[in-house]
């Protein structure tokens, strides 16, 4: 067991956890914010997508220990009220069908969008496709990262 | 679907603090229940739990009784009442119910059964609620009921200016007598129903705070992970916990029972106070099976014997005209032999629940399910309980596709709490979920098909083989008799051919399956609609045309989906050099859909470049969903027709996560199109399913066109064509 200080959403939370832990289970059931999803525990779904220093990770294969001292963001952290373009952009095209993997798709594009303001369908293909959706929500998902773009050249968040 | 109105009844109860309209048409025995109740107690209601529930100081409340899967019904379903009452879905609060009796039998997901069995039932319990309010309203202020209107949550009394909010008229309305018939609203005037209106938990979805099963947590539970015996059918014989106690965290180690159809598999579960430490607690055990001679079991042999099956006779499924003769006398035979592979239903949220045994013998789970009226009531045998002490908070569902109906999971979790004495939050890990089962059947198909001297079809058979689903859930299953549930859709079909006898053959199986989203539709389409696809090229005919000279008799359903198909995709025009295009359709007891896929030759592969749906269902709640399943539909129909399918050798599953039992990826997904038939009227067909089966078929038939390949076996390698 360890101290450990994490950021998450600007905050800082003290847990005190075993250091190998998944950064996922820290944050889950120990800053106790639960939009960041279980799917695989191997990095291959990307339903646990976090933000880490701004580059999305797979929290469920980064141990805990590595995001000490790093600035992490999750779903919960993008805005106080759903307005944030991305989400407006998957509010707008309804992308979610059961929802489980879309905070993992949302955050994903927020680094994708920061990088790249304007990407082409390959280009989010690319970004997107280690983000599962069993739902099959692809080709809205597709749709809303290109709204969201422009949404945000007029609202820069 | 069975009337109700005959049986209303009505229940009026008093309270001691303030008093609410409640209007329900629910029960088994289809009654309507209209009472006052009181509203503090609402949070635990007195054995009712009612579909609309007006606060006289606040609120109103709808309650959706399906499952939300993602497929809608959580605005679907609420709507149907709303838009009788002249509400929009701002002024609801929308809850989820929970298996109450008061609220019927059909409180599940499954079998795309949500619209198509409740559009005209829920309107009605809609129009039975205004009918009230506006009777209280036209009471009271003594005027004609003719004279009162509705809007907002509002009845107006336009001639003297006067209104009244819903609330202020709860409580006269609620002594009124429920009205036998009510009016229905003209759908010239809907301003939800057949409109794209937004999903209210798209939002929720959209920020983490939709609460899914594996997110509820109560004070004191313990999170636990589950050892089960890797070979399907294995029984537990010892196991040392020394090493997993010593993990931090780690609390109690103690078995329990996975209960699923006719099967009960012992697991041994590790307790902790939190899930890592569990699953860090889980791999230190030591567990001797026995594995009863199961470890020898290989899938691959069991295919062959399912080809060494079909050779058998086997038990009718359907007969018509004189199949024998037909078959023996035409001029042009075609034979052919259909595989398909086991699949899994791999929901991006594994299996899980929490459930709490609390004093007095009340038991309460919290979990992403398809069945919570099943769970009440099967559980309360199972447990010794009466169903209203068992209370299921049903959680939105991080995807369904049949697995949820299947509440093994919800049993363990159940056994491990009562054992345990605290609440225990069972989680499975994505290995449990991917090699444990259930899974979706393999269909083999045996084809016979003739055509008469004018390249007229003239005689059919489709032989099923196959282990069978309901064989899985019934101890007692009748190995005799044909299974209406592994022949699903075969002689359902539109066409008309003369001569026609479809057979069964079953095979035994000892791993546990399961429903799958369209269930064997999802297998007998593609070999089906494939041989109908050799026949048309066998008698020399375009396979559109095909499939419409053999719908010439009278119009149907069918037909108007294969000309709209046809219309949408422009099939008579040219396609490039190296591009083919491919039909299919389905009509199954969920409903009506078709495809055509486009595909070209791409170096050594398979390019999807464009998929055209048609759904047909007669009335339409909401386009927009529909779109969004259909679409969902397609995707996962392509993964079950390229990806790998499900394995198991040494009696155990090969495949264990997503790396190695894929599903569709982003960049893997081509465009779709989809077309939605709906030109009014109560017979309404499914949404959830019926965009499934005609993918794989359509594909097939596709890249038959392109390349002159025939494929007959799923899954096959789209880049080696």
């Amino acid at each position: 067991m360890a101290a450990i200080t994490l950021t998450v959403n600007n905050k800082q939370f003290k847990i005190d956890v075993d250091p190998q832990m998944p950064l996922l289970w820290a944050i889950r059931d120990f800053v106790g914010l639960k939009g960041t999803k279980f799917g695989c525990g191997m990095a291959q779904c990307g339903a646990c997508t976090v933000l880490m220093d701004g580059n999305p990770i797979r929290s469920c294969s980064t141990q805990v220990s590595v995001a000490a001292n790093k600035k992490i963001s999750t779903i919960e952290g993008l805005s106080e009220n759903v307005e944030h373009p991305v989400q407006q952009a998957w509010i707008e095209l309804q992308v979610p069908q059961c929802g489980y993997c879309q905070s993992g798709q949302i955050m994903t594009t927020v680094a994708l969008l920061k990088k790249n303001p304007d990407p082409t369908d390959e280009q989010i293909d690319s970004a997107l496709q280690g983000n599962l959706c069993r739902c099959g929500t692809y080709p809205r998902i597709r749709k809303a990262v290109h709204r969201a773009a422009e949404l945000m050249k007029s609202k820069p968040f | 679907m069975r009337t109700t109105v005959s049986r209303r009844r009505f229940l009026q109860l008093s309270s001691l603090t303030g008093a609410g309209f409640i209007i329900g048409l629910g029960g088994a025995e289809g009654k309507v229940v209209n009472q006052l109740v009181n509203l503090s107690n609402l949070a635990n209601p007195i054995g009712v739990t009612p579909f609309v529930l007006i606060d006289p100081q606040g609120a109103i409340t709808i309650y959706n009784t399906k499952p939300e899967i993602g497929q809608g019904t959580f605005q679907s379903i609420p709507s149907l009442i709303a838009e009788e009452l002249d509400l929009t879905l701002d002024q609801i609060t929308i809850r989820q119910s929970g298996g109450e009796k008061e609220l019927g039998a059909d409180q599940f997901a499954g079998g795309s059964a949500s619209i198509r069995t409740s559009y005209t039932k829920y309107r009605k319990v809609g129009a039975a609620a205004r009918e009230m309010l506006v009777t209280a309203a036209s009471q009271t202020w003594a005027v004609p009921v003719a004279e009162c209107s509705t809007e907002n949550g509002k009845v107006h009394h336009k001639a003297s200016n006067r209104s009244a909010t819903y609330q202020e008229l709860a409580e006269a309305a609620g002594k009124l007598e429920v009205p036998k018939d009510p009016k229905l609203k003209d759908p010239a005037q809907f301003k939800l129903l057949g409109k794209a209106v937004k999903r209210p938990d798209v939002p929720l979805k959209s920020n983490g705070k939709a609460v899914f099963g594996i997110d509820v947590e109560v004070p004191g539970m313990l999170f636990s992970s589950i050892e089960r015996c890797p070979v399907f059918g294995g029984k537990l014989l010892s196991f040392d916990a020394a090493a997993a106690k010593k993990v931090k965290g780690v609390q109690q180690v103690i078995t329990c029972e996975r209960l699923i159809g006719k099967y009960r598999f012992e697991g041994v579960a590790v307790l902790a106070d939190n899930y890592w430490a569990a699953v860090q607690g889980r791999k230190a055990l030591q567990i001797k099976w026995d594995y009863q001679g199961n470890e020898n079991f290989s899938l691959k042999a069991y295919e062959q014997q399912l080809r060494e099956l079909a050779k058998k006779d086997g038990v009718v499924d359907h007969a018509k005209g004189d199949f024998e003769n037909a078959w023996s006398d035409a001029p042009i035979q075609l034979e052919a032999f259909y595989e398909t592979p086991m699949v899994s239903h791999s929901p991006i949220e594994p299996m899980n629940c929490l459930a709490h045994w609390k004093e007095g013998g009340q038991l309460e789970i919290w979990t992403s399910t398809q069945v919570p009226f099943s769970i009440k009531n099967s559980f309360a045998k199972e447990y010794g309980l009466k169903p209203e002490n068992i209370k299921v908070h049903v959680q939105f569902n991080g995807g369904g596709f049949g697995r949820r109906l299947y509440p093994d999971y919800v049993h363990e979790a159940v056994q491990l709490a009562r054992k345990a004495g605290k609440p225990v939050k069972s989680i499975w890990t994505r290995e449990d979920d991917t090699q444990q089962g259930p899974f979706r059947p393999m269909t083999f198909s045996a084809f016979k098909g003739a055509l008469d001297a004018n390249n007229k079809p003239i005689a059919f058979q489709h032989k099923v083989i196959s282990p069978s689903i309901s064989a899985s859930s019934n101890a007692n299953y009748d190995k005799t008799k044909s299974d209406g549930g592994m022949t699903e859709g075969i002689s359902e079909q539109a066409y008309e051919i003369p001569n026609m006898k479809n057979l069964y053959v079953h095979a035994d199986m000892h791993v546990p399956l399961a429903a799958w989203r369209a269930v064997t539709s999802t297998t007998l389409a593609f070999s089906h609609e494939s041989f109908i696809d050799e026949m048309a090229v066998k008698a020399g005919v375009d396979p559109m045309s095909f499939r419409l000279s053999m719908l010439d008799g009278k119009q149907s359903d069918t037909k108007r989906l294969l000309q709209k198909l046809k219309q949408i995709s422009n099939w008579d025009k040219p396609l490039p050099a190296g591009w083919g295009r491919g039909v299919a359709q389905w009509e199954f007891f969920a409903g009506l859909g078709g495809n055509v896929v486009e595909v070209s030759k791409k170096g050594e592969g398979i390019k999807i470049e464009k998929v055209y749906a048609v759904i047909d269902l007669g009335t339409v709640v909401n386009p927009d969903t529909v779109e969004a399943q259909v679409e969902g539909a397609v995707v996962m129909a392509i993964t079950a027709a390229i990806k790998g399918g499900i394995q198991i050798e040494k009696g155990r599953t090969v495949q264990s996560n997503y790396h190695n039992n894929q599903i569709l990826r982003m960049p893997e997904v081509p465009p779709i199109e989809v077309h939605i038939l709906a030109e009014g009227g109560e017979k309404i067909k499914g949404v959830g399913e019926p965009g499934l089966p005609p993918l794989a078929p359509a594909l097939c038939n596709a890249i038959f066109a392109a390349t002159g390949k025939r494929i007959r076996r799923l899954p096959f390698d789209i880049n080696k064509i």
